[in-house]
């Protein structure tokens, strides 16, 4: 493979995201924990580069590093391609690079969620913590990326602490649970009944299972089918004959059956408040045609949200979300011109190479 | 500088710290911000040590609790309120608590202060000496500013609900505490408002029981009126026959029917040694 004209040397980015490739190219680009690992390990002998950092996500492939040549560059997207089986002229068509200073903002703005598919997740903070994690146990890490990669996680925690680039979840499913929050406070003592098997209500099922909420049990019409989510949610099962008596057991209740009428009815509900005192009830209605009578939203200290009022809270976060982004990006670019400097000052030196870095690539070359 | 304050200067100044954090949390909410706790915390805690001072100044002043006007017994009760906000106020980190008490101090403390009439006339040794009238009446005020931080949590929990029910969860709404959270500091603020308020008609019954010639019917209605409507609330809370809005609604009309009812109890005293404002 020739090396374009234009490839960075000195600090640079080099990769595609989600952002030019589609999902069935990514699905292609996506590596195994085998070849990730074989893959820095060619790396790590390739001549002319000093430094280097795989963040490897479902959404993204990006290599940081420093070089000191277009063609180490090069030997990275050429090696890359060999291990992944794919072609050389494909992956030159989604991929982008950048260096210098707009690497390091990229960077920054990567960690912080700004460049995420779903913007401000805080899930990519962690991926990039495991790069670098990587790139230090692979000892590819040097004075450069060691700084840029503790100086990206300030920044990045500054910009989700003082903008609102995190805040109020852009899922159903997690908007639900952020509403069980907003009514219940911790969800430890928190019984969850899941109504119906549906793959939306198992899914919301899950968000709460993974926030640790006191209990969840499923009932559905047909009692194999509710035993065998039960049992892959850590849940127990209940007749569904038998949710008019229990329904005041449980705090919230995500209904998504496929029944034409409402399973949730107004008469149910108000049994069910008399025996739970002053706590509230919150149902989740997920299903179409809906499973909470209308009626139900008017008793005190019952709340009823359906698929749309859930949505629609999901849309106001992530505009919300957007909204955010100049101001981040602001924030970000002080912080990437401090960075730069100190990251210029450190290129200018003669290469400082961390333990193992220089010996192992001159045994190699 | 501080050595020719007198009493009103430090609830002038008790009531500007009110104010500013008052001007300070609509500010932040106005921007879509949240009111700085620490900030809140300590603008608040500022303005109760000038209040706190200024009605230690009065007390020497009146020889006993200052509790002789409708303006003392105003400002004894924010005073009351906060003082409980500073300790409850902790568990209440990051929302809306701080901001509300802060409002409802400005509001009890600057009203008494711009009413000249309410401090026309000064009350002195209204206890006439009797320590166990004083308790009474220190006790009493003091629930009525435990009633106040209620009728605050109350009309939190009545925001949470509106914003719950009618899907507006983002924006000033996300600072709001959960219902339950409010419901369960609601409830322990009213136990402990009618626990206080019940010592109070305790003690004072002692004191009728032996003297009764000295009671004044009027004020004896009122206040067991106050305190059989807040404990029948209770009960009803504990029962689950009162809950939500309308355990909500109910903790602030009480309030505001207590509040009121302080001018007609402080009218009704028999006349005590008076000293007119200087």
């Amino acid at each position: 493979m020739s090396a374009p004209a234009n490839l960075p040397t000195g600090f640079f980015v080099l990769g595609a995201s989600h952002h030019q490739a589609p999902l069935d190219v990514r699905e292609k680009l996506s590596m195994g924990t085998e070849t990730l690992e074989q893959l820095q390990t060619e790396l790590n002998q390739l001549v002319g580069l000093r430094e280097f950092a795989v963040l490897s996500t479902c959404n993204r492939i990006e290599f940081y590093g420093v070089a000191d040549s277009p063609a180490a560059v090069t030997g990275i997207e050429s090696t890359f391609c060999r291990l992944q089986d794919y072609a050389g002229s494909e992956f030159a068509k989604y991929r982008r690079q950048r260096h210098g200073v707009d690497a390091v903002q990229h960077l920054l703005e990567v960690a912080s969620g700004l460049d995420s598919q779903l913007i401000g997740e805080t899930e990519i903070f962690g991926q990039v913590k495991d790069a670098y994690a990587q790139a230090q146990r692979r000892q590819s890490a040097g004075p450069v990326l060691n700084r840029v990669f503790q100086k990206t996680f300030h920044a990045a925690k500054h910009v989700r602490t003082h903008t609102a680039i995190t805040s109020g979840h852009v899922s159903v499913a997690n908007v639900a649970v952020d509403l069980a929050h907003t009514i219940f406070g911790d969800l430890a003592q928190t019984k969850i009944l899941l109504l119906g098997a549906g793959e939306i209500g198992e899914k919301t099922a899950r968000a709460f299972q993974s926030r640790d909420v006191g209990g969840l049990t499923v009932a559905s019409r047909r009692l194999e089918r509710a035993m065998e989510l039960a049992s892959s949610l850590d849940g127990t099962a209940l007749p569904f004959e038998h949710l008019e008596r229990h329904l005041g057991d449980y705090d919230v209740v995500v209904c998504s059956t496929s029944a034409p009428q409402p399973v949730v009815t107004r008469a149910a509900v108000t049994a069910a408040m008399r025996q739970r005192h002053a706590r509230p009830l919150f149902l989740i209605d997920l299903a179409l045609p809906r499973d909470v009578d209308a009626s139900v939203a008017e008793l005190p200290n019952v709340y009823v949200y359906n698929l749309d009022d859930l949505a629609a809270i999901a849309e106001e976060n992530r505009s919300a979300r957007e909204a955010e982004i100049s101001k981040c990006r602001a924030l970000l670019r002080e912080r990437t011109a401090t960075l730069w400097k100190q990251v210029e000052s450190l290129l200018a030196r003669s290469p400082a190479a961390p333990a193992g870095f220089t010996d192992h690539k001159t045994s190699e070359a | 500088m501080f050595a020719h304050m007198i009493d009103r200067d430090w609830l002038w100044l008790a009531g500007e710290f009110y104010l500013v954090g008052f001007l300070l949390g609509t500010w932040s909410l106005v921007r879509g911000g949240k009111p700085s706790t620490v900030v809140m915390y300590g603008l608040i805690a500022a303005g109760y040590l000038m209040q706190w001072i200024g009605l230690y100044l009065r007390g020497m002043a009146v020889g006993g609790c200052p509790l002789g006007n409708t303006f003392e017994l105003y400002q004894f009760t924010a005073w009351s309120a906060t003082t409980l906000y500073l300790v409850v106020g902790v568990a209440f980190r990051g929302n809306l608590l701080g901001y509300f008490t802060a409002t409802l101090s400005a509001a009890l403390t600057l009203t008494s202060l711009a009413i000249p009439a309410w401090d026309a006339a000064r009350r002195t040794h209204i206890f006439g000496g009797n320590p166990w009238i004083e308790l009474h009446a220190a006790l009493a005020l003091f629930s009525y500013g435990v009633f106040a931080l209620l009728a605050l949590t109350a009309a939190m929990l009545l925001f949470r609900n509106y914003s719950l029910k009618h899907k507006r969860v983002g924006g000033w709404y996300s600072f709001l505490p959960s219902v339950i959270d409010l419901d369960q500091i609601s409830v322990r603020l009213l136990g402990v408002g009618v626990t206080l308020m019940t010592a109070a008609l305790a003690v004072g019954s002692v004191y009728w029981l032996r003297d009764f010639a000295t009671v004044n019917y009027a004020k004896l209605l009122i206040t067991v009126a106050i305190w059989a409507a807040y404990a029948i609330a209770f009960t009803l809370r504990l029962r689950g026959r009162l809950v939500s809005r309308r355990f909500a609604w109910t903790c602030m009309i009480l309030f505001a029917l207590a509040l009121l009812s302080l001018n007609p109890i402080n009218s009704s005293r028999h006349p005590e040694p008076v000293s007119s404002r200087s």
